[in-house]
């Protein structure tokens, strides 16, 4: 192993001859003659229709009218088990709805999960050019598994500091040594003729629910 | 890379075979056709296209430069975030390396997330023979595999067959692998999409081991990224206990910074996305969240051979998105098997050859697949100049023969090729070049692999123009 480590590298140095080594790439920025972002204002409206675009279901709400609509959401589906992160902010959750709901406490297994219906999170940040949530396992996400095994998710994005332009944006405020998600509407195959079906492995329904700041 | 599989017939001889089956050529003219329109709708949304491409091609053009720097600072970067780094020369060793990790860990089932790197090692292969089976997870590799087939595309590897016999084939074989299409099963995209859902479910929740590739690999961070539409991915990312990816050398980005280049790159270019449905990054191990053992295997297996060429070195910056086989009129019309190997399309023409050498008649011929009409440098993310490089390594076959008059033609045309407005005035040049050569020259190797299409033994730069020309005429290739 550490001989081929040795052979692979020197390969490299010998294939690099040419190359000054006293030239050290921190010194030689590469030309970045890109935009930071392509747009600048109405960003959660250009995030609804992107989102909109990939066919994920987008609803607006005001905080306190969350409980409400996730209840008609779960009600909507017959959905009868609804599994959350453990950092969820409980004044989301559904009232006396008819659904059972999980707090994951990081022992739920896949299997477990298969038979869960709906899942409902937060997310770290939305990128309004590309129609992008991004989930970092953060407290009001959880763990990778439990936004995909279940077949329908529910994300919540605060628009008032949670929605970012462009990708460069987003990048900056995500720390990589999260595991991260980046969902862009539901599951697609274009496998077969290049017709684009919703949903082969993650959930095949994506409802994204827009807050305004209360 | 593997040896050319036995019996492989040279381009010319399989790209008569390929237009020849109407089916193909009708599923892959639809399909190449839809999606290149998309791209190009994309792309367009972005007025900033060309900075990001010139930049695409900086950034990677600056990692290989300094490839052994960046490759111990990924190699560091992994290794402290929990990982453990394996470095493999060859195809044998990296099939060897990941064998042994699947072995140390009790299972004889492995899922699978498409790769192109494990594809081009034969792996799959490789551990059937030492009682592994590996399931291929991704839809298209799913139709492939079942059909006891070979993928014809990089993006959608069963661009070749129609819905019809995806049924065919769901319905014949599924049960054989797990668990049986559905009673009544229509082809309709969705059916069969719900079919493979729960064909593969059963196996992502049972696999314990998961072996995929990745798209980028970030040095400062020891980050890796890999971009998909299914959720297979994220599948094998996620449930399974260990997870082995194996990385070819030059996926390695130099910072978590440069991603927003390629992510913006990529996904138009793919799949004319503006952002493709998943993306998943990872960092060693995570406590509670995902595999508890994470091992990446650099790969070599004559990349380097490729680094140390420095018209060749460019291939070296692609990323695997396939735009230009969807814009090549010689890929639409020959199909992605002519290509004798897991890279089709003009980046096969020039991968192909320099990963396994020329020393094959189906190797030595792909540097003539191409018209060099230069539309896959148009599309290209990273400015491969993919006509350049094939005209490179014309000459280099030319050489490894001997043929003076044709090493001067083709100097001629390299000088033709630096500026793209001379393609043209190239492609009558080489038209006006051919009537100073002699009609029948002895041509050993590559020679003989387009007289099997051709009665005449051309002279190979001209061939594959000929062979395009007369491709309709009667008793030709229709
Ligand atoms: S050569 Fe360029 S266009 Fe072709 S697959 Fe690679 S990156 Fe894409």
């Amino acid at each position: 192993m550490t001989d081929s480590r040795d052979l692979i590298l020197g390969r490299i140095r010998s294939a690099l001859v040419g190359v000054d080594r006293a030239e050290h790439p921190a010194n030689e920025p590469v030309a970045r003659d890109y935009h930071d972002s392509h747009t600048d204002t109405g960003l959660a409206n250009l995030l609804a229709r992107n989102l909109t675009d990939y066919r994920a279901h987008v609803h607006r709400a005001a905080e306190a009218e969350l409980p409400g609509l996730i209840g008609r959401l779960l009600a909507a589906r017959g959905a009868r088990t609804l599994a959350v992160p453990p950092g969820l902010p409980t004044d989301w959750l559904p009232g006396d709805s008819g659904t059972r709901i999980l707090h994951d406490d990081g022992t739920l297994t896949a299997t477990e999960l298969d038979r869960v219906d709906s899942v409902l999170t937060g997310c770290a940040v939305a990128i309004a050019e590309t129609g992008t949530l991004v989930l970092d396992a953060g407290p009001d996400q959880g763990r990778r598994m439990l936004t995909l095994v279940p077949d329908h998710h529910i994300c919540v994005v605060r628009t008032g500091d949670q929605i970012v332009a462009s990708v460069p944006q987003a990048l900056r405020r995500l720390d990589p040594e999260r595991p991260q998600t980046w969902i862009s509407g539901p599951s697609a195959t274009s496998d077969i003729e290049l017709n684009r079906v919703e949903g082969v492995h993650g959930p095949r329904t994506l409802d994204v629910v827009l807050i305004a700041e209360g | 890379m593997n040896a050319v599989p036995l019996g492989m017939p040279a381009f010319p001889a399989a790209a008569r075979d390929a237009t020849r089956n109407t089916t193909l050529r009708r599923n892959l003219r639809h399909a190449t056709h839809t999606i290149r329109d998309r791209r190009a709708a994309a792309v367009a949304e972005l007025d900033d296209w060309a900075g990001l491409r010139a930049a695409g091609a900086a950034v990677k053009d600056q990692t290989l430069r300094h490839l052994d720097h960046y490759l111990e600072q990924a190699e560091a970067a992994v290794t402290a975030a929990g990982g453990q780094v394996h470095w493999a020369a060859d195809a044998d060793e990296a099939n060897r390396i990941v064998a042994d990790l699947v072995r140390a860990t009790g299972e004889t089932e492995v899922v699978k997330i498409k790769s192109m790197a494990t594809q081009e090692i034969g792996l799959n292969e490789a551990l059937a023979e030492v009682g592994i089976t590996a399931y291929e997870t991704d839809l298209a590799e799913l139709i492939v595999q079942l059909g006891e087939d070979r993928p014809s595309h990089i993006l959608v590897p069963a661009i070749h067959r129609n819905r019809t016999e995806i049924r065919d084939i769901f319905r014949k074989t599924m049960g054989e692998w797990g668990i049986p299409a559905p009673e009544g099963m229509s082809d309709e995209p969705r059916e069969l999409a719900e079919a493979a859902r729960l064909h593969l479910r059963e196996k992502f929740l049972r696999a314990k081991v998961a072996v995929s590739g990745a798209n980028f690999l970030v040095a400062e961070t020891g980050t890796l990224v890999v971009v998909e539409s299914e959720g297979n991915g994220r599948m094998c990312l996620t449930l399974p206990e260990t997870l082995i990816s194996v990385v070819g050398i030059e996926k390695v980005v130099p910072t978590w910074r440069d991603l927003e280049v390629f992510l913006q790159l990529l996904p138009r270019s793919s799949t004319a996305e503006r952002m493709n449905p998943y993306t998943s990054t990872w960092t060693g191990v995570t406590d509670g969240d995902g595999p508890r053992e994470f091992h990446l295997v650099l790969l070599d297996n004559g990349r380097t051979k490729i680094l140390a060429d420095e018209v060749g070195r460019q291939t070296l910056r692609c990323i695997r998105c396939s735009a230009c086989l969807n814009v090549c009129p010689v890929y639409e019309r020959a199909g992605g098997h002519a290509y004798g190997s897991v890279y089709p399309g003009p980046i096969g023409a020039i991968l192909t050859p320099q990963l396994r050498g020329t020393t094959s008649e189906i190797d030595a011929s792909l540097p003539y697949a191409s018209s060099l009409c230069g539309a896959c440098y148009e599309v290209c993310p990273v400015a491969i100049d993919i006509p350049e490089v094939l005209v490179h390594l014309r000459e280099k076959v030319t050489e490894q023969r001997g043929h003076v008059v044709e090493r001067a033609a083709l100097r001629a045309a390299g000088w033709v090729m630096r500026d793209p407005k001379r393609y043209t005035a190239l492609q009558r040049a080489a038209v006006r070049t051919r009537a100073v050569h002699p009609r029948k020259v002895p041509l050993p190797g590559w020679g003989k692999a387009w007289s099997a299409t051709r009665d005449l033994p051309a002279l190979p730069a001209e061939s594959f123009r000929t062979w395009w020309q007369h491709r309709d005429t009667p008793g030709g290739t229709t």
